[in-house]
């Protein structure tokens, strides 16, 4: 489904390489899991794929179900079914959720070829996911992401995530800055969403995410590139020995 | 009124054409306004109020021609809202195009035709504008004064279940329209007062506003569908104990529009908010100057100003917080923004405070900026397309401003006309 291809990519306004040939494969249903330590390329990589400014890429390339996605604007990919869940997600004062999501998925629809959905159906889709979920539906009539608390931010990012129903998910450190019961719910929502159409790709620091997200496949990232991928006993690895070991084999 | 003609030439040329009532209750405030004006002269840039916004448009003898409607434009505001209508063609009172005179709880009347000598008008008309030449020199306030030829008396009694509008039209491409309304809120009454239209080329206009104890006033204003505009209005407002003013202004389009609010309130807990959302492309100058004074105890004030600029378009904001010795327990607010859209746009602001009690709360801010890249960035990663995404921005950045309209439906207008604008002028 996300067909990664030795993507290098360096900062637009410093001449310094950040990504240094990635390859990377998520299969429709699989969940992978990315770790690395601190200057990885991890965020990087999140932000290049959603297409944020400030990057070029110099070689490779990056598609979802065989698209271009590096060729695309941000609401091109948005629309082509990619999503990325924000490790800071943006306070937009004065812009409503409701009318944000609801933006949002019509614009999604119109550029699919899909109807645009009425305001009546659209809180009924709301009430319904946020149920689901678990999330007071009330965050919805806020201002994005204004005065909330950062776990409300993380379930907010989830509840876009099941409104608009991407077929492949990004998760930029959704758990940072999460205590151990905001975690827990934001992981169930997460593993709600998880089914055979849907890829996922969660990038994190930590094991603790992962005994929550159960991935198929963890890469460590490391420099910028991924050095090495395994099952779920790589995570365990990792928090076990640190990236020190992996490293230095990998450099050996 | 010879011997009161101006030794100044370029004061002579500017009220040459212009007509002088000098008969009936009004003429002592006439020619008081008339002593005043020329006393002070018209204003030149180098005057500390006038530094920022070039007066020659409204100094010069004849109005600079100014087309009537812009074609590309949609229809009137304030058409879906049940209303009272007033119609005033280049500054003419149409009665045939207005709805009769009359409505529950307010007295109406025209300021050609009232002419008796113990109407209640004669106790505001040119009083609050008076008031308000300090410690600002305001000339074309007395200009006003001294030579408006037509405007509306409105005395409310009690509340009045809807709006009275104040519709402009302007159909000759030279007209030089000069307004002054007064509007007296009896003790308890509560009046919505609304305004639009391009009214005329050049269009000089004076609102007096008084309300009495526990009295609420409130104004909606839409300046945009003259895209020639040149105009300098002005607000006085006196504000009784507990009583309530409200006003917001619209601008879109225009080439040159001066809107100075001078607030005084007077009793005790009274409020006054005065706000505005500007939105500028090209050659268009918006200046608003704003002074409000605090004399009573436990009094509220906000100055809410919000402006999106582009093109070249230049914003302006002089906006002042006076509390006077004795005025305890203020509570003072002024935010003045902009948005510039680009790097070709200028905001000037000036914010003052100046207090002299000890027990106040005043607080002010004014920014310039652009548009967020990364709350653009956000909106996009979720499917908004760059277009839609900077308008919902630009939206949220007027946003306070736009909630200081009390009437629901009235805010909706404005909202619209609004994301209309923004969709005609894309980015």
């Amino acid at each position: 489904m996300l067909e990664i291809k030795n993507l290098h990519v360096k900062l637009e306004e410093e001449d310094k390489v950040i990504l240094k040939g990635v390859d990377l494969t998520v299969e429709a249903g699989k969940v992978h899991a990315i770790m690395g330590p601190n200057g990885s390329g991890k965020s990087t990589l999140s932000y290049v794929l959603a297409g944020r400014d400030g990057y070029e890429v110099t070689a490779g390339s990056a598609t979802l179900d065989g698209e271009e996605l590096l060729e695309m604007e941000p609401e091109e990919r948005a629309a082509a079914g990619l999503f990325l869940a924000f490790q800071y997600p943006v306070e937009i004062p004065g812009v409503g959720n409701m009318t944000f999501m609801r933006t949002a998925l019509n614009a999604q629809r119109k550029a699919r070829g899909q109807e645009e959905m009425s305001a009546g159906d659209f809180l009924k889709l709301v009430r319904e996911k946020a149920k689901a979920l678990k999330i007071d539906a009330d965050m919805m009539k806020r201002p994005v992401n204004v005065g909330f608390s950062g776990g409300e931010k993380k379930r907010n990012e989830i509840l876009q995530m099941a409104i608009l129903e991407p077929r492949m998910c990004i998760l930029d450190e959704t758990d940072s800055g999460l205590d151990v019961d905001a975690l827990k719910l934001v992981s169930d929502g997460v593993n709600a969403l998880r089914d055979a159409g849907r890829g996922f790709l969660v990038i994190t620091h930590y094991q603790r995410l992962l005994d929550h997200i159960r991935p198929d496949v963890v890469h460590i990232m490391a420099n910028g590139r991924i050095v090495k991928t395994g099952g779920p006993e790589l995570a365990l690895e990792v928090e076990k020995n640190g990236y020190a070991d992996i490293l230095a084999a990998e450099e050996a | 009124m010879a011997e009161a003609l101006p030794q100044d030439d370029a004061l002579a040329a500017r009220i040459a054409g212009l007509s002088f009532p000098s008969e009936g209750w009004q003429a002592p405030a006439r020619f008081d306004a008339l002593a005043r004006l020329t006393a002070m002269g018209l204003p030149k840039r180098r005057d500390e109020y006038w530094r920022y916004t070039d007066p020659a448009s409204f100094t010069s003898a004849e109005p600079v021609p100014a087309s009537t409607l812009d074609d590309g434009d949609e229809g009137m505001v304030f058409e879906a809202i049940d209303r009272l209508k007033l119609v005033f063609v280049d500054g003419v009172f149409d009665a045939a195009a207005s709805d009769p005179l009359a409505l529950e709880n307010v007295e109406i009347g025209l300021l050609s035709e009232a002419q008796s000598d113990i109407h209640w008008a004669r106790d505001l008309y040119g009083v609050l504008e008076a008031r308000g030449q300090v410690p600002v020199k305001r000339p074309f306030a007395a200009l006003n004064t001294a030579f408006a030829t037509e405007g509306v008396l409105i005395r409310v009694t009690g509340y009045v279940p809807r709006p009275i509008a104040l519709i402009y039209i302007h159909s000759s491409d030279t007209s030089d329209a000069v307004l002054h309304h007064c509007i007296r809120v009896e003790s308890g009454a509560d009046v919505t007062i609304l305004e639009n239209g391009p009214a005329a080329a050049r269009f000089t206009k004076v609102m007096e506003v008084d309300v009495a104890e526990g009295g609420r006033f409130h104004h909606i204003r839409a300046q945009g569908r003259d895209h020639d505009r040149r105009a300098s209005t002005h607000i006085f407002a006196r504000v009784a104990g507990k009583g309530l003013f409200k006003s917001f202004t619209l601008t879109a389009n225009g080439v040159m529009t001066r809107n100075e609010a001078v607030i005084e309130l007077v009793g005790d807990e009274a409020v006054a908010h005065v706000a505005g959302a500007a939105v500028g492309d090209g050659k268009f100058h918006h200046d608003d100057t704003v002074f409000v004074t605090h004399e009573g105890e436990a009094c509220e004030s906000r100055q809410v100003f919000k402006k999106v600029l582009k093109n070249g378009a230049t914003g302006v904001f002089q906006g002042k917080i006076l509390v006077k010795p004795g005025a305890q327990k203020t509570d003072g607010y002024q935010i003045s923004q902009s948005l510039l859209l680009d790097e070709d746009s200028v905001f000037l602001a000036k914010p003052e405070l100046e207090i002299y009690a000890d027990d106040v709360k005043c607080s002010h801010g004014s920014t310039s900026g652009a548009i967020d890249e990364t709350g653009l960035f956000y909106l996009r990663s979720r499917g908004v397309p760059l277009k839609a995404a900077q308008s919902l921005l630009v939206l949220a950045f007027l946003a306070e401003a736009i909630q200081e309209i009390e009437n629901e439906e009235i805010a909706e207008d404005i909202r619209q006309r609004l994301e209309n604008w923004l969709a005609r002028h894309e980015h």
